[in-house]
């Protein structure tokens, strides 16, 4: 890992422990962190906490968490969220961890993909199976207009004031941005497969509304091509019942859902062992002092992908994270159910 | 033991033997057929699994349910032969089921 000079200026946000991922075993590790007094900040680049639980099976039931013979991927969440109330952890949503390198005095500091920047004495990646990403058509061709012509995300409005815009999905963020960009574009098609739509039922109500009025075409078909010339979009084919249509536009909009990648974590200099981080099992750490890797991210021998195991790989990594923070600290082991010192940290005393 | 063939879309067919009980993505992946991911592990909730079911075949595995329709919006070139086959039950009725892997998935 490359040493870096202090960044300049406004200065990064100070904390003891950055935590990389809000999924199930990033939340619990700011209660295990918490108790040991660390104070916490939480980056996930989703738009809310629970990982792969909220976002890929928020309504299934798990059945293996101990103690709660049957929970939802929300509720899990949402438990957990009270369950760490008490230690206040700072979350930043929506923003991706870019960049992590250790500093001269051997803390860390990273990087938003927002430019945002954290001071920590140590890191816990609890990444699960890396960054959410929005999923790609496989259509041929579609990398080279990424960013000019085929947009999956919306960063400003503007940039779509006066297009042919074409929006393909069937779920909110299809509606969503359907309803947004319709009053800007010249002329807005909305693409999906069926004549059914997923999002909530006021957005499917003013999208047909928009289509009623003419001011939405509304297609009912798949993708099957792109054309364009030099990065810019300029057909998409479109296979409906009643054959292959080309429709001429300017931007396009794909909306089918997010997957995992491992995304920034390949370029922090930590080893990896096919897209996951080796550590030891006592302390979890990686192969650099301080940084410590919890849940889905971490493989050791005999490793299980269980939101059991991740709680576990937590309770253990601060007790190390702690030996960091607080070098002199004599350590005392200590049950919630009578520590006095530990009831007082959860505001139960 | 119910016998399922996985046709590639190169045309190669691969047939297993498949338990009853066991779902159809189950079977797939301990024989490891190329083409179907099944990232959810069976959850309905990646569409990794999508397969088309073969013309003769299609009354007998029945029709997605809306969970599954739902979910097949995140499937490529979907059509009405799609399912997604962690959804579909090993029955004895099933003995000599085709599927075909589509050439893409997301
Ligand atoms: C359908 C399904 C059913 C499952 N059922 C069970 C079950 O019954 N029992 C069980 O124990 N497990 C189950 N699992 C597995 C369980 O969900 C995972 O083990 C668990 O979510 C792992 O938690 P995590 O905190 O390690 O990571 P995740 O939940 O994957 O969360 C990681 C988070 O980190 C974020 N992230 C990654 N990189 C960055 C970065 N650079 N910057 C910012 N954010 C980043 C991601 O966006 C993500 O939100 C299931 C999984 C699925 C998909
Ligand atoms: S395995 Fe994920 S939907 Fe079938």
């Amino acid at each position: 890992m490359n040493a870096v000079e202090p960044a300049a200026g406004a200065g990064p946000i100070e904390t003891d422990v950055v935590i990389i991922g809000a999924g199930p075993c990033g939340l619990f590790a700011v209660f295990e962190l918490g108790l040991l007094d660390l104070k916490c900040h939480v980056v996930d680049i989703l738009g809310k906490p629970g990982g792969q639980c909220s976002e890929l099976y928020p309504e299934k039931p798990i059945y293996d968490v101990p103690a709660l013979p049957i929970v939802t991927g929300q509720e899990l969440t949402d438990r957990l969220l009270e369950q760490i109330k008490p230690f206040n952890p700072v979350f930043h949503f929506g923003e991706r961890i870019d960049a992590l390198a250790r500093e001269p005095d051997g803390r860390f500091i990273m990087t938003t993909d927002d430019a945002k920047q954290f001071r920590a004495k140590v890191v816990v990646i609890a990444a699960g199976g890396g960054s959410f990403t929005p999923k790609r058509p496989p259509l041929d061709g579609i990398e080279a207009y990424e960013g000019t012509s085929v947009f999956y995300s919306v960063r400003r409005m503007e940039d779509f004031r006066g297009k042919d815009v074409l929006v393909v999905g069937g779920g909110d963020s299809a509606l969503d941005w359907t309803l947004n960009l319709q009053p800007l574009a010249r002329s807005l098609t909305l693409l999906h497969r069926r004549d059914d739509f997923r999002g909530a039922p006021h957005s499917v109500n003013e999208m047909r509304r928009l289509v009623d009025e003419g001011k939405v075409r509304l297609m009912i078909g798949q993708m099957t091509g792109l054309d364009g010339d030099a990065g810019t979009l300029q057909t998409v084919t479109v296979k409906t019942a009643g054959g292959e249509e080309k429709i001429v536009i300017d931007a396009m909009l794909p909306f089918f859902g997010l997957t995992m990648k491992l995304g920034p974590i390949a370029d922090w200099g930590i080893n990896l062992n096919e897209n996951l981080i080796p550590v030891d099992t006592e302390k979890f750490e990686t192969s650099e002092k301080g940084i410590f890797a919890i849940g889905d991210i971490n493989t050791y021998p005999g490793k299980l992908k269980l939101i059991l195991s991740g709680f576990h790989e937590a309770a253990l990594m601060a007790q190390a994270a702690q030996k960091i923070v607080y070098p002199d600290k004599k350590v005392v082991f200590q049950y919630t159910t009578s520590s006095s010192s530990l009831q007082k940290k959860l505001g139960v005393k | 033991m119910v016998k399922i063939t996985f046709i590639q879309p190169d045309g190669t067919a691969q047939t297993v033997t498949a338990e009853e009980g066991l779902t159809v993505m189950e079977a797939a992946k301990m024989a490891d057929v190329p083409g179907i991911d099944a990232e959810c592990g069976g959850a309905c909730a990646c569409a990794t699994c999508h397969v088309y079911v073969d013309a003769g075949w299609r009354e007998k595995t029945g029709a997605p349910s809306d969970m599954e329709e739902d979910m097949l919006d995140f499937a490529f070139d979907v059509r009405e032969e799609s399912r997604l086959c962690c959804q579909i039950k090993v029955t004895a009725a099933l003995d000599g089921l085709v599927l075909r892997v589509p050439a893409k998935q997301f």
